[in-house]
């Protein structure tokens, strides 16, 4: 045969390769979970914990946590058993454990009772209480009840206490206390009969003590007693019938003894008992045999009751010190720990209450410095095989992370501050130095080869079971993408995130593993009182090429208090160590920042940090910033959004402030322009602008009769909705008469609307999304009672006539003319709105490098999933009937509900509980982005919106290549010898 | 009114409201299980036969001294979810989705209030104010439509319940996934077949019909065609590579 078609040949299959590789689906494998996405589970900082003493099987804790979180925890390993995440708008209050099977918790201010299965975490029932929501409630479940072999769950809560059965959620009785302004504070159960002790404050001074029927709640006797000086409220029993009750001034302790019907007290004053009271004084609420615990802000101290004749001091502890709550060891006996902190390690003493000048246990336990504080711990005893107590106890940290320790170590750690993200930024990994070295990859050929050819029989479906597991093992182990080096493709990154506990974590993003974590001492609390927080994460510097030496640094920025007027702090971080290069505390607050496109000499980025007082600051400060800032401020403009008052207000910056005109890093702003809107009508619901780093790789958009049209691309371009008053609220609260929503798109420079659109009928929340030359939100429609999606995509008419090719050649054409956003833009818009069938919590967009891939929303639904919609599915070009020019563009037929495709869904089987973000970051390889989400639980994956098209997928099987080409040169060969012994004997013929 | 358990709660709310409002067919099984315990009820009933109640509707201003649940102000929304046993086991054994049932979250209003479903799928809101409420299912590898939920204030039995999505009025709040999710491409199981169609496969496929099939053609060709098309090769030019490709493409 001759070799033209030969060749011919080849191309064709080359096409079909190629065609082969494109059809590759888009969705993932089941074997392929855990290859390129990683998921962490946490719960959030600990605020309650109970032990489930259970004699056989595995050991296990059940926290509540301030994310919300009820989880049950494998003692030995601190696994999640189960969890469950509650919804923000029913807090929990209150858990307990009820007949050694449920977990009972107490939520929305007493109003919700909840039982839940402690093998399972399945809700077995749940109960809604009739209380006044102010107060705070108590949980208390009897135990040795004997009523029908069911314990009784109380729950109080101003003025009414419940009985509930804990098997099935029964209300067994309830009683209001009719006493006017009766608040319970506590409540407590006799051992031997079934009486219950009600302690309660009526006004600020009266307190009542009730002693009820266990059984049926009714009012044995009442006993009521008028103080002079008004209680604190935080009252607590001591012993059975011995109360011990601060003042209201905080000052002096009230002591008070029940004898039958009479009450006497006396007053002791705390400054005779603990020298140097400083800050609030608390009460720790402790414990049998008369011990008490008293905080002040320097110290700890325990004191033992005499009668109520007066206290006696048994030790005190310099702060930072914690108290665990008592546990009962026998009748009589409790025991309690206190942890406080030794240099660098911290003493973890336990001792009984009925001996507190004794120790049982003292151990020093070293724990890692960038844990901060101890704030909480939690006791829990176990037997010993010499049948004497051991004692371990749950730690939580500063930084929100929780510890078990045993025996003086830290037997295993949950960095839990992760479930509280405020922010994140990647950052690139340091280079590989000594270049990648050829011979490691020959070196392990036979290793590589073994390993494809596994993965050609996986493929194949011939690999036995072990097999299958030892490809899953190899798969995920794949040293190569855990690496600490940079990587050609741009997948291996830095995941920087900032907790709310001011804790600074570097996560890989090829397993998620912490590189490095550092609690900011600028965000700790301090110890006047003042808790500052974490407002931000920027890029601070980002080496370029040339200056590669360096590495690079992120910024932190925060709030000294919870107020916004409070001053900010800063602080510079190595991107690569975590160590803090340069910290700052501000004399101004801060309001707003701005990081800015201009880079000084050092490649440091430009800050711009507005105060309350409209003030602009930069930073860095040196000479090099302010000048090259200096050429760029006439241009520099930026906007706020105040919703209290319902306006948006653009500035400019002025040389000079008024107040400090020696500090030439400081700018006045001077307001341009401002959007008032009508508060009685339209109330801004949200605003929203295109990610900074975002990059357009064309202007235009060629559409189906060869037409093009301009994308009017403007950074200042930006999105706001606003609702009327009523729709504001939730869905069910208007109708649809009264609802609307108005959406704009406002120039941040000039303030000029350049479009309004209002619908009619809609309800918030918004949710909205903008890139490009488009915007996707997000909304209820309260006519069809569905959600909607609607798109708005705006193009440039003024540039609508550059099609001319002539025009084009002859340079007559307006795309080379510098753009101004002074000149009034005469822009076109399209729009469409789908049906969209779940709630929305957030939603983000893919980026990637060059922005030529086509874009995917990424939408996170009520279900805590993350579906990546195909920006195609919103196009607002879609008809019911597309032509056939159309239908080859690739515009899809309209229909009125956008598709939710399971197998769209980034998360997999996957859920993020309580999300709360997604980001996108672009990797250097155009096709893929790598998308981190995160809430209570963390989620990494890369996605590929329009597949991989530049590089070859994971799965391409290198062993089914080689075989190929081995068998064609074996054919080659084989018909070569042939046609040789064929023409011998053509010729002998 | 004493309510032995919780099921028989919500029971005994429906059959105080059959005899006034909205009298269902099945209130009558309804209150025939009142005394019986949640187990027992369970394993009477057939599969089939869930529903049993629907919308429990307390009325506003019932007397303050029996306690009935979410009484105070507003109505209640009972319902349940019904995921099929035997679809739920499939899954689990098909795919490894593990029917996380334990994990199942009604949502009101898109989060005004959320609460699970207990282990027979039952689940209820209190104090809900009339108007037109949304619920939606969260339940992982299922998809739930949303359902409306129209309570009206002036007329307490009437009550309205219907699919957003496939506009389905429902007559009892038995919520059923629409279908069940599938998070994973499924894999192809082996096959020559399949082998064959790879672009490898092709091209040894294509080079064997070369090799083979194509000598004993070109033999059954008489030889002067041979020589024909031979001579026209020769005149005419070489085709070109861009022309391979337009016609590969065309």
């Amino acid at each position: 045969m001759a070799p033209p078609p030969r060749h011919l040949l080849l191309v064709l299959l080359g096409f079909l390769a190629a065609a082969s590789l494109a059809t590759l689906a888009a969705a993932m494998y089941e074997d392929q979970v855990g290859l390129a996405d990683w998921h962490q589970k946490y719960i959030g900082k600990v605020k309650q914990a109970v032990y489930h003493s259970q004699k056989s099987g595995r050991r296990r804790v059940v926290v509540l946590t301030e994310e919300n979180v009820i989880a049950s925890l494998d003692l030995r390993s601190g696994d999640i058993f189960w969890r469950h995440v509650i919804e923000k708008n029913d807090p929990v209050d209150q858990l307990s454990l009820s007949l050694g099977k449920y977990a009972v918790t107490l939520s929305s201010g007493g109003s919700i009772l909840r039982a839940w299965n402690l093998p399972d975490g399945q809700m077995v029932w749940e109960t809604n209480l009739e209380v006044s929501k102010l107060s705070k409630p108590l949980l208390h479940i009897l135990s040795n009840n004997k009523v029908a072999k069911d314990n009784l769950v109380l729950v109080a809560a101003g003025r009414w206490i419940y009985a509930v059965s804990s098997i099935d959620g029964v209300i067994a009785w309830e009683k209001e206390f009719s006493l006017d302004g009766i608040e319970i504070k506590q409540v407590l159960q006799s051992p031997e009969n079934d009486i219950l002790y009600v302690v309660g404050i009526a006004g600020s001074s009266k307190l009542n003590l009730y002693q009820l029927n266990a059984k049926t709640g009714e009012v044995v006797k009442h006993i009521q007693e008028s103080f002079p000086g008004a209680l604190c409220g935080e009252a607590l029993l001591v012993s059975r019938n011995v109360l011990v009750a601060l003042d209201e001034t905080r000052s002096g302790l009230f002591l008070i003894e029940i004898k039958g019907e009479s009450i006497s007290y006396n007053k002791v004053h705390l400054s005779d008992l603990v020298q140097d009271l400083s800050g609030t004084v608390k009460l720790l609420p402790l414990m049998s045999n008369g011990v008490i615990a008293l905080q002040a802000s320097s110290t700890l101290s325990l004191l033992k009751l005499k009668g109520i004749d007066g206290l006696e001091v048994i030790q005190t502890f310099e702060q930072p010190a914690t108290l665990s709550d008592a546990l009962t060891i026998t009748e009589k006996d409790e025991a309690f720990a206190i942890v406080h902190h030794m240099g660098s390690e911290i003493e973890f003493i336990v001792k009984f209450t009925s001996d507190v000048s004794n120790e049982v246990i003292r151990e020093n336990i070293n724990i890692d410095q960038h844990r901060g504080n101890i704030e909480k711990v939690f006791l829990n005893n176990y037997i010993r095989t010499d049948k004497s107590h051991g004692f371990r106890a749950l730690v939580v940290m500063e930084d929100h992370s929780l510890l078990l320790v045993q025996q003086g170590e830290v037997v295993w750690s949950r960095e839990d501050g992760l479930a509280s993200i405020l922010d994140v930024i990647t950052s690139e990994l340091p280079v590989e130095k000594d270049g990648v070295s050829v011979a490691n990859v020959e070196h392990n050929l036979f290793e590589w080869l073994k390993g494809h050819v596994l993965k050609l029989k996986g493929t194949l479906m011939l690999a036995s079971a072990d097999e299958l597991v030892a490809i899953q093992a190899l798969r995920l182990k794949s040293s190569e993408k855990n690496k600490m080096t940079r990587d050609h493709n741009g997948f291996r990154k830095l995941l920087i995130v900032l907790t709310k506990a001011g804790k600074v974590i570097a996560l890989h993003t090829g397993d998620g593993r912490i590189i490095w974590s550092n609690l900011l001492p600028s965000l700790r609390a301090s110890k006047s009182g003042e808790i500052p927080s974490a407002l931000g994460i920027y890029q601070w510097q980002v080496p370029h090429h040339r200056v590669m030496r360096e590495n690079p640094s992120i910024l932190v920025v925060g709030r000294s208090g919870t107020d916004s007027s409070s001053p900010g702090v800063l602080s510079v971080l190595d991107s690569y160590s975590g160590e803090e290069l340069n910290s700052l505390r501000f004399d101004h607050s801060v309001v707003q920042i701005i990081p800015l496109t201009l880079k000084d000499s050092s490649e440091q980025r430009l800050h711009l940090i507005v105060d309350s007082h409209s003030r602009a600051h930069l930073y860095p400060r040196s000479p090099d910033a302010i000048n090259l800032f200096l050429h760029e401020m006439p241009n520099t403009y930026f906007y706020t959004v105040d919703i209290e008052k319902n306006v948006i207000r653009g500035h400019s910056l002025q040389r000079s402030c008024y107040l400090s005109f020696d500090d030439e890093y400081c700018f006045s702003t001077k307001e341009l322009w401002s959007i008032i809107f009508p508060s009685d009508a339209e109330r801004i619901a949200i605003s929203e602008t295109q990610k900074m780093n975002e990059v357009v790789h064309t202007q235009a958009k060629i559409i189906a009769d060869q037409d093009v049209m301009y994308k009017y691309l403007s950074k200042n371009l930006v999105f706001v909705a606003t609702l009327s008053p009523k729709a504001t609220g939730e869905i069910g609260s208007a109708a649809p008469e009264e609802a609307w929503l108005v959406a704009y798109l406002i120039d941040a420079v000039t303030g000029r609307i350049l479009h309004r659109v209002t619908h009619h009928g809609a309800q918030g929340p918004v949710h909205a999304v903008v890139s490009e030359n488009w915007v996707v939100y997000h909304y209820f429609n309260l006519r069809a009672h569905r959600f909607e999606m609607a798109v708005i995509e705006i193009y440039d008419q003024s540039r609508a006539d550059n099609k001319d090719v002539l025009k084009l050649i002859l340079g007559k054409h307006n795309l080379s003319a510098p753009i101004t956003s002074y000149t009034r833009p005469e822009v076109m818009v399209k729009s469409q709105s789908y049906f969209f069938t779940h709630s929305v919590k957030t939603m983000a967009v893919t980026q990637t490098a060059k922005g030529i891939t086509s874009k995917q929303l990424l939408i996170g639904t009520i279900g805590d999933q993350v579906l990546a919609l195909d920006k195609r599915f919103v196009d607002p070009r879609r008809s019911v009937n597309p032509t056939q020019q159309e239908k080859e563009e690739g515009l899809l037929p309209l229909t009125d509900s956008l598709p939710i495709i399971p197998m769209f869904y980034v998360t997999h089987s996957l859920q993020v509980e309580a999300l709360r973000g997604i980001v996108s970051i672009p990797s250097r390889l155009e096709s893929t982005t790598h998308v981190f989400t995160y809430g209570v639980d963390l989620f990494y994956t890369r996605l590929a919106p329009s597949r991989t098209y530049d590089s070859l997928t994971d799965e391409f099987s290198y062993a089914l290549l080689l075989i190929t080409i081995a068998a064609l040169v074996a054919a080659i060969i084989f018909t070569w010898i042939w046609s040789e012994k064929k023409e011998l004997s053509d010729k002998w013929r | 009114m004493r309510i032995p358990n919780q099921i028989d709660q919500s029971v005994g709310d429906i059959s105080r409201l059959a005899s006034s409002t909205w009298a269902i067919a099945t209130s009558t099984a309804a209150a025939t299980t009142t005394t019986t315990s949640t187990e027992t009820m369970a394993a009477r009933l057939p599969r089939h036969l869930l529903v049993f109640f629907t919308f429990v509707l307390g009325c506003v201003g019932a007397a303050a001294a029996a306690y009935q649940p979410g009484s105070a102000e507003g109505y209640t929304i009972a319902g349940r979810i019904k995921i099929d046993a035997a679809s739920a086991s499939a899954s689990a054994k098909g795919f490894g989705l593990p029917s996380k049932t334990s994990n199942t979250r009604v949502i009101l209003n898109g989060g005004q209030r959320v609460t699970f479903a207990r282990p027979d799928g039952y689940f209820a809101f209190h104090n809900v104010p009339a108007g037109t409420h949304l619920i939606e299912v969260s339940s992982m590898g299922y998809l739930f439509s949303p359902v409306r939920v129209d309570i009206s204030a002036r007329n307490p039995g009437h009550i309205q319940a219907a699919l957003t999505e496939t506009r389905r009025v429902l007559n009892e709040l038995v919520l059923e996934p629409l279908r069940e999710e599938q998070y994973y491409e499924i894999r192809e199981p082996f096959s020559i077949m399949s082998l064959l169609k790879s672009p490898m496969g092709l091209m040894l496929g294509f080079m064997v019909i070369m090799v083979f099939v194509m000598p004993k053609m070109m033999e059954n060709i008489d030889p002067e065609e041979i020589k024909q098309a031979q001579e026209q090769m020769r005149n005419s030019p070489v085709p070109s590579f861009s022309g391979l490709l337009a016609r590969a493409n065309s």
